[in-house]
Order: C-alpha cells, then sequence, then structure tokens
C-alpha cells in the first residue's frame, strides 16, 4: 500500500495533519495501532484555552483560536463547543500580582487575549464562586469543546478527501528503502516517501526508529466526572496558585482535572488512580465551590499522553530525510491540534511554515 | 441505618482477608477463614447477612419464609455458622474502589475510608441479565428478582395481579412463591424456544446425576398447572405497552399476537455475574459462550488475573447457590494457604470435600445453560426504536448508526453517544451494547467487547473524596 | 399495584411521600414503602423527562433514584424508611 505521506497515530494530531494535507491533494494514510482517539485525544478534559500558555506556543494558539471560532467550515461540525471564556481566579493579594505580572507579560509580546478583571466582573461571570476571590485573569474567547467528537469530525472529514484510515494496526518496524519509507505492520507494508510521527505517547519510539531522540514521558493526567446537575457555571475555572480545571459540560456534568498523575501500566495500558491526589483535587474544587459538597462523582479515569521536560510539544522536521513529528502535547494539545495539522501540511509540503515553530524543533533534547 | 444491635466495630487499617459480599460465597469462606485464625473483614452493602438468595433470612417470620421453598432454608445455616465467627463483619459498606494494590476505598454508612488487605474475595454474586425489549423502561416492568425482594424482605406482593415472563429458573420458583402466597398469575409467558429442548438434550444425561434439581424443576410445573396457572410456552416479540405505566403486554405465541392487560410485568433473562468492581480493579475477563456472559480469568481456586485477588460464587459464573458455598470455602483455603497458615498439602487436604460437592453441582449446569440459552436475536435487540442506555436514553437504532459509522467496539459508541455514561456506569447496557456491536458487524463479543471499568464503582460525593487523605497536599 | 401480606406490622414509622403522610412498616426500603403505598414512579429522565420506576431493587439500575431529606440522586432501594423522613419523586437532575 503507497501513498504520498504515512502518518502513525489516529488521534487529533494525526488526523488534522492528514485533513490539511488531503486539502492540498496528498494522498494519505493513518496507521493506528489500537482505535481513533482511543488514547488522550479522545478522553482529554476538551479545554480550549489560550490562556496561561507558554509564550512560545501563545501564536500557535491564538491562530488555533480563530480556527476553532470557524471549526464547521473545517470539518462540517461544531464539535459542540461553547466559548464562555476560560479564568483563572485569584484568592488573595498574592495571586492577584502573579496574575497582573502574567497579563503584562502577554502584552509585551503583542497579544491582548488575556486580560485582568476585578471582583465585580469575576462575580458577574462566575456567580457561584466562593465569596472570598479578589479577582482573575479572563481570556473571553476561550471556552471547551467534546474531545472525541471533535475527532470523529476530523476523521471523517480526512476520510472524505480520500485518506485512508487504518485501525487496530501496529507499526512494528520502519525501514528506508531509497527515498521512501516503509512501515512494517501484521496488516502489511505501507510505503510513502514521507513519514509523520503523531504517536503521542508512543512517539519516542518512532522517533528512535527514525534516528532521532527524544525523550518522551508517557504519563496519564486523572480526571473525575460528576452527575448530571442543573445549569451554573458558564466560564472554565483555574486557579492562580492551585492545580485545578473545572468546568460544567454540555450535558450539565462537572469535568475536573488537575494535572495529578494516575499510576501508569503503558505495557498494558492500565492505570490506577491515585486517590489522594484526587482528595486533594476535590479539596480544591471545595475551596472554591464550597456549596458542591454533595455532588456525586460517578467516575475517574486517566488517557495515556506524551510528555515532554519543558512541557513543550516537538513540532519539528527530523534529522531523518522525509520525517516529520508533531508530538509530546503534554496535556494541552486538544486546543492547538487544528493549527499544528496546518503547520505539517506547511512544514512538509512548503518547506516552511507561517507560525514561529523554532522553539518546538527535536534536536532541543 | 444497621439493622443489628451489636457495638460499633473500629475498622482498622489493613487486613489479612477483605471479603465482599455477604452472600453464601462470602458467608462460608469467612467462616473457614476465621476458624483458621485469619485475620478477616467481611464488607457488604446491605443491613444483614444472606447476599441476595437468602436476603431477610434472619428478620423474615416463618410463615413467609414458609413460602419461599426449602432451598431458601437451606441459608439459615449458612448465616448462622457465620455468625459464630469471629470476622470484623461491616454492613451498609459500600465498596468503591478496588486496586491491583488490593487497596480498598469504602463508604461506612456515609463516611469514606480505605483499607487494604493481602488477599481479596470477591463475593459479589450475580445480577439478572438486563435484555432491553420494547417498552423495557414502563414503570411497572422490573425484573423477576426485584419482586423476589419485595416479598422476602418486605413481605410484598402484586395486589391485582402480575404477567411473568422470560426465560430461567428463577421464572418458575418466583411463579411457584407466587402461587403459594396467593398472588394471581395472569400469564407465565415463556419465552424459552422450543429449538432448545433439543439443544440441551445431548446435556441432559450428565444433568441426571444432579437429578433432584430437575425433580424439583417438575414439581414446580405440576403445582402451577394444577393451580390452573396459564403458561404459554414458546412465546416471542414480547413488548410492553404503556403512557407513563405499563397497562399491556403483547407478544407472539404460535402465530398469533396476543396481548395481556397488565400493570405489572416481572421480567427474568437469566443471571450474569456481578463484575463491576472487578473490572474497575482491572481483572481479566473472557466470554463463556455456553453462559452467554463473561466470566473471570481465574485459576482452580478463584485467583484471578491479578494477583492476591479472588472470585468465587456468582461472581466468577453462573452456579448456583450451593456450588456458591463449596467456592466461598475454597478460596478462604486459598487466601489462608498465602497468608502461609497452612500449608499446600493441608490446604489440598481440606479442599477435597468441597470440590467434589461443587463437582457434582455442576452436574446440572450445562444442561440449564443449553435449555435456558437466550437466542441471539433476543440479546441483539432487534427493534430500532428500543431503549437499550435506560439513563441516557441511547436507542438500538443510535447504536447500529455508530457501529455504521466505524465505531466498531463498545468504548468508541459509548464515547460517541453517551451510552453508558448514565449513573448506572454501563451496568444495564453493557450486554445489549456488545451483542448489538458484535450483530452489525462491531468487535466480536468474546473479543472484548465491555466498557472499560473504571473506579468509583458507586458513586462517592466530593465532600467525602476531599475528607481522606487529609494529610496530602499538591 | 402492590400490596402487603402483613397488614398489622410490629412497628411502623411516619414517612411523607411527594407530601403526603403514610405510616409504613420499620425496616422498609424507600423504593418499597413508595411502591406499597400506590405510587407509580420514583423519578423522571433527565433526557426527555420519562417516567421511570424501580426496576431491579438490588441497587444495579439507578432508576431509583429519589430526593430524600432534601438530598437528590438516592437510590430508593438502597435506603431505610425513618421517622419522618420526607421522600420526593426526582425530577431530572439532583438540584444543587
Amino acid at each position: 500500500m503507497k501513498a504520498d505521506v504515512l502518518i502513525i497515530g489516529g488521534g487529533l494530531i494525526g488526523f488534522s495533519a492528514a485533513l490539511q494535507l488531503a486539502m492540498r491533494g496528498s494522498r494519505c494514510i493513518v496507521l493506528e495501532k489500537d482505535s481513533a482517539g482511543r488514547h488522550a485525544s479522545g478522553v482529554n478534559a476538551g479545554g480550549l484555552r489560550q490562556l496561561n500558555r507558554h509564550p512560545a506556543e501563545i501564536p500557535l494558539s491564538v491562530a488555533a483560536a480563530e480556527m476553532w471560532h470557524n471549526i464547521d467550515t473545517l470539518v462540517d461540525s461544531d464539535c459542540d463547543t461553547r466559548f464562555p471564556g476560560q479564568i483563572r481566579v485569584a484568592e488573595n493579594a498574592a495571586d492577584m500580582l502573579l496574575l497582573e505580572e502574567r497579563a503584562a507579560m502577554v502584552r509585551s509580546l503583542g497579544f491582548q487575549h488575556e486580560e485582568i478583571i476585578g471582583r465585580d466582573e469575576l462575580y458577574r461571570l462566575a456567580p457561584a464562586l466562593s465569596p472570598h476571590c479578589v479577582g482573575g485573569l479572563i481570556s473571553r474567547k476561550d471556552g471547551y469543546g467534546r474531545p472525541f467528537h471533535t475527532l470523529d469530525a476530523f476523521r471523517h472529514k480526512a476520510c472524505s478527501l480520500g485518506v485512508e484510515f487504518h485501525s487496530s494496526t501496529r507499526v512494528d518496524e520502519l525501514e528506508r528503502s531509497g527515498t521512501e519509507w516503509s512501515a512494517i505492520t501484521a496488516k502489511g507494508e505501507f510505503r510513502a516517501p514521507v513519514l509523520v510521527n503523531c504517536a503521542g505517547a508512543w512517539a519516542g519510539r518512532i522517533a528512535s526508529a527514525v534516528g532521532d531522540s527524544a525523550p518522551v514521558k508517557p504519563g496519564a493526567p486523572m480526571l473525575m466526572i460528576s452527575e448530571r446537575l442543573p445549569h451554573f457555571m458558564d466560564p472554565v475555572i483555574g486557579a492562580a496558585s492551585r492545580k485545578l480545571s473545572f468546568k460544567q459540560m454540555q450535558n450539565g456534568t462537572l469535568l475536573i482535572g488537575g494535572a495529578h498523575m494516575a499510576e501508569l501500566n503503558l505495557e498494558h495500558q492500565t492505570t490506577d488512580m491515585n486517590w489522594a491526589k484526587l482528595a486533594v483535587s476535590a479539596r480544591t474544587v471545595m475551596a472554591l465551590f464550597p456549596q458542591l459538597k454533595n455532588v456525586r462523582i460517578v467516575r475517574t479515569w486517566a488517557g495515556i499522553e506524551a510528555f515532554m521536560p519543558d512541557n513543550l510539544p516537538v513540532i519539528s522536521s527530523s534529522t531523518s530525510p522525509g520525517v516529520y513529528h508533531a508530538f509530546g502535547f503534554s496535556a494541552h494539545g486538544y486546543q492547538l491540534s487544528p493549527v499544528v495539522g496546518k503547520i505539517m501540511s506547511q512544514l512538509i509540503l512548503d518547506g516552511k511554515t507561517d507560525l514561529p515553530i523554532e522553539a518546538f524543533s527535536i534536536e532541543r533534547f | 441505618m444497621p439493622a443489628c444491635d451489636g457495638p460499633t466495630i473500629v475498622v482498622k487499617d489493613h487486613y489479612q482477608l477483605v471479603i465482599i459480599g455477604a452472600g453464601p460465597t462470602g458467608l462460608s469462606a469467612a467462616r473457614v477463614a476465621a476458624d483458621h485464625g485469619v485475620d478477616v473483614a467481611l464488607l457488604d452493602e446491605q443491613s444483614a447477612p444472606g447476599g441476595q438468595i437468602y436476603r431477610a433470612m434472619e428478620s423474615i417470620p416463618p410463615a413467609r419464609a414458609g413460602l419461599l421453598g426449602d432451598e431458601y432454608q437451606h441459608g439459615r445455616k449458612i448465616v448462622s455458622s457465620f455468625r459464630q465467627c469471629n470476622v470484623d463483619y461491616l454492613s451498609d459498606t459500600q465498596v468503591w474502589s478496588l486496586n491491583s494494590k488490593r487497596e480498598i476505598g469504602l463508604l461506612q454508612g456515609d463516611e469514606p475510608l480505605m483499607i487494604s488487605a493481602d488477599q481479596v474475595l470477591l463475593a459479589s454474586g450475580a445480577m439478572e441479565r438486563p435484555v432491553p425489549f420494547p417498552g423495557w423502561t414502563l414503570p411497572g416492568v422490573m425484573n423477576a428478582g426485584a419482586g423476589q425482594i419485595l416479598f422476602k424482605s418486605h413481605g410484598i406482593v402484586p395486589n391485582d395481579g402480575v404477567v411473568l415472563a422470560g426465560s430461567g429458573p428463577l421464572l418458575l420458583l418466583l411463579a411457584w412463591q407466587y402461587m403459594h402466597a396467593g398472588v394471581k398469575i395472569k400469564a407465565l409467558l415463556d419465552l424459552t424456544p422450543m429449538r432448545n429442548h433439543l439443544r440441551a438434550l445431548p446435556r441432559l444425561p450428565r444433568a441426571l446425576m444432579a437429578r433432584h434439581y430437575l425433580a424439583k424443576g417438575l414439581v414446580y410445573k405440576k403445582d402451577l398447572k394444577r393451580a390452573g396457572i396459564s403458561t404459554l410456552h414458546n412465546v416471542s416479540d414480547l413488548h410492553a405497552t404503556g403512557n407513563d405505566h405499563i397497562a399491556s403486554v403483547s407478544f407472539r405465541h404460535r402465530g398469533r399476537q396476543r396481548s395481556i392487560e397488565t400493570e405489572l410485568l416481572l421480567v427474568h433473562f437469566g443471571l450474569i455475574p456481578n463484575a463491576h468492581l472487578s473490572r474497575a480493579a482491572g481483572c481479566e475477563y473472557q466470554w463463556d459462550r455456553s453462559q452467554q456472559c463473561w466470566r473471570p480469568e481465574l485459576d482452580d481456586w478463584g485467583g484471578s488475573s491479578i494477583d492476591g485477588i479472588l472470585i468465587a460464587g456468582d461472581g466468577a459464573g453462573i452456579g448456583g447457590a450451593r456450588t456458591a458455598e463449596h467456592a466461598g470455602r475454597l478460596s478462604a483455603l486459598q487466601a489462608t494457604y498465602a497468608l502461609g497458615i497452612i500449608d499446600k498439602y493441608e490446604r489440598d487436604q481440606l479442599s477435597r470435600d468441597d470440590r467434589k460437592w461443587m463437582h457434582d453441582d455442576l452436574h446440572i449446569r450445562p444442561f440449564l445453560e443449553s435449555f435456558f440459552h437466550i437466542p441471539r436475536k433476543l440479546l441483539g435487540v432487534p427493534d430500532d426504536g428500543t431503549i437499550v442506555c435506560r439513563c441516557e436514553e441511547v436507542t438500538a437504532g443510535e447504536i447500529r448508526m455508530a457501529v455504521a459509522d466505524g465505531h466498531s467496539d463498545s468504548n468508541q459508541v459509548k464515547f460517541l453517544t453517551r451510552c453508558g455514561m448514565g449513573p448506572c456506569q454501563g451496568r444495564q447496557c453493557a450486554e445489549a451494547v456488545a451483542h448489538i456491536v458484535a450483530a452489525a458487524g462491531g468487535e466480536k463479543v468474546a473479543q472484548g467487547g465491555h466498557y472499560r471499568g473504571r473506579p468509583p464503582v458507586a458513586p462517592l460525593t466530593l465532600g467525602q473524596l476531599a475528607s481522606l487523605y487529609p494529610e496530602e497536599t499538591e | 399495584m402492590f400490596k402487603r401480606l402483613d397488614e398489622n406490622p410490629a412497628a411502623t414509622v411516619t414517612v411523607t411521600i411527594d407530601g403526603v403522610q403514610f405510616n409504613v412498616p420499620a425496616g422498609e426500603t424507600v423504593a418499597a414503602a413508595v411502591l406499597a403505598s400506590g405510587f407509580g414512579h420514583t423519578r423522571t429522565t433527565v433526557v426527555s423527562d420519562a417516567p421511570r420506576a424501580p426496576f431491579c431493587l438490588m441497587g444495579v439500575c439507578y432508576e431509583c433514584l429519589m430526593v430524600i431529606d432534601g438530598k437528590p440522586n438516592q437510590r430508593a432501594c438502597r435506603e431505610l424508611v425513618n421517622d419522618g423522613m420526607k421522600i420526593e419523586c426526582q425530577h431530572a437532575t439532583g438540584r444543587l
């Protein structure tokens, strides 16, 4: 089976790249060892966040936000997105100082999307917050979507443009012969001159197989979800000095994250929850929303994600010819995924990109 | 709301053996382990011991107990034997988490607690196989087991007559118990297909080795016939109809569409292991074609795929109450051996009788499994409009559409449709979804076909969670 | 739909179900008391407001969710009646 581009990894990054390449006429094959969106892409917190990004990511995130606000022209689906804003809440003067410094820094880079708000505006937007908060930092155009449905939309659109998708197809070996890469799988051999590594937590292995090295650390950030509740919260809430990601989903359930890790067995793809850390998360929620004491958590889970030591992804060409990398999004890739696909298509087809990606080079390690 | 008046037990952080479930398996296991000096905690969500089959054993008035038959009475011995042994019996206790390190999250009433164990025996028994059919979510449609629970625990019976429908020994038993209690049974609709008689025939010789069991079934049937209770055989196309409540049940019998007015329909389609906690713990499962259910992968002693976690009784595979007793004792002996309290020789010696009796008890099973085999068509929910996920109201048609759209396993279907994401967390829909997916060309049931299990397996409030591990910080 | 075989229980408690007072036997589960007192359903669904009633009575179907003493989403089959208990049909989601 031959194509123009082989993409390893059937998650958001892989399908976003496939879509953009197919839109420009490339014949792509996506190879996924499990099912589409089986790992981080399908089970993340769905945050569409420009807020609080590393400066290197800001230009990408701002461009991605533009794409999200028009996502249905890209993938024929609104992905159930909502944009009520994301707020980092300040609970005291020290928090507020932190946020003000941040806001100033972002402005100095030429971006306006992070705005300081005072107490009145905070409680106008999030009346359910415990009354002790003093203000916040808001990105008004931020919001959330539904990751699995997003992935589904990208997959459908990509396949409608001719992208070939093979699930349950793990790449066992990679070989180069002449100007072609050959991916050897149990379902046969796939060949293309271009190879794109979007293999998430497994991207380190793929990188090694093509002669690169990238210190990918698989991790499993925990999430918990509540029963459905009547709607009471619009914006997504984080905290200036606590680990918290708190949102009320479209269907009324509360999705709570906090970047705490489960115990991961990568080989078996299983996780054991760390209840001590989930208890800390629960205490954090209670500090900001004491009235939620009797809300019931019905499920916890942890998807398998790729973390890089500097928490920045790898978006780059490889040292090996014909290979490109897009992985390591360290639990904040959902929002970037539409623009990363575009960047990959430019990198591959034009040899250069509109947005700056030097900070994401694989050679930085 | 504990029923017993004993002193409050101070729960320890750690036990040598924690048993989850106070039915025949757990009670028998507790006795054996305690007799060998094992430090045991027995956890159960109900207020009193007995599990499902021996529910209300300690509180039931003798007259009502008499109506339930001999098999029920047998439980009295097991419960009283348990009461004589020295274990920490934690009733009204819900387990919400178990992991591979045998750390257990529990709720004692409303208080959350974490304990751990060297050995864990899961004895959570069975639940009725949920088989969706048109109208099954209407108020007034319940499981036959629900009827039994009302009867055993509370002496509550149908007032205006009842229709019983389905396939399985429990249906016959309930009909017989109701008959003795003077309940008006409008009809017993037996959905066992005629061809099952032929199917089961080769397994009859072995079943005859447990002929007391067969004989009992025949006695029940004879009694029902003598009482003039209408039993229709080879029924199909079961539908419940009504607006806010069931008003009638319709079905196909001898080529004709028929309908019976009723405000109460009790259904039964066999039993399946209660697997929610063990799946959340990560135990491996495999599909059993004869029992038409997933069973945990176990060794001869009930050892699961996770070291130190054993599963016995109906939770390991449907074997009935007597088998459950023996299996509980075998697993308890294994745990006792694993703890170093007895050696292999003692374990093997002490287990010989239970192994033999269990082997004898199981003679009837292949026959019953064939005879009461639920037709694949029924399991596959043929009618598109039938609700499959009761909690999120996802229909069979929507599931088939999801499969056609490329979502070829239960988990993908779940992510797309929200099937299995409601309060019951897939308990009532997992089987049906797996069968529908397989029939629609997706992942075969035997290849996995089940939602991934995740804790908590009973809801935990944010406040309860927040009260755990008070020393832990970010 | 249902009746109690023993019409003279030894001990009773007083509860209200959707505002109506009933004397029910002590030791009954809320679900049993609701059914035996003639109520056809325990809740209406989140998705379509459809009425639902207990299905399994053993804690695995979550159809019997009711508001008990102001707390929503309580499985009525797992709670025993108490004197003065306020039992209400739950409409859709729990309240905060």
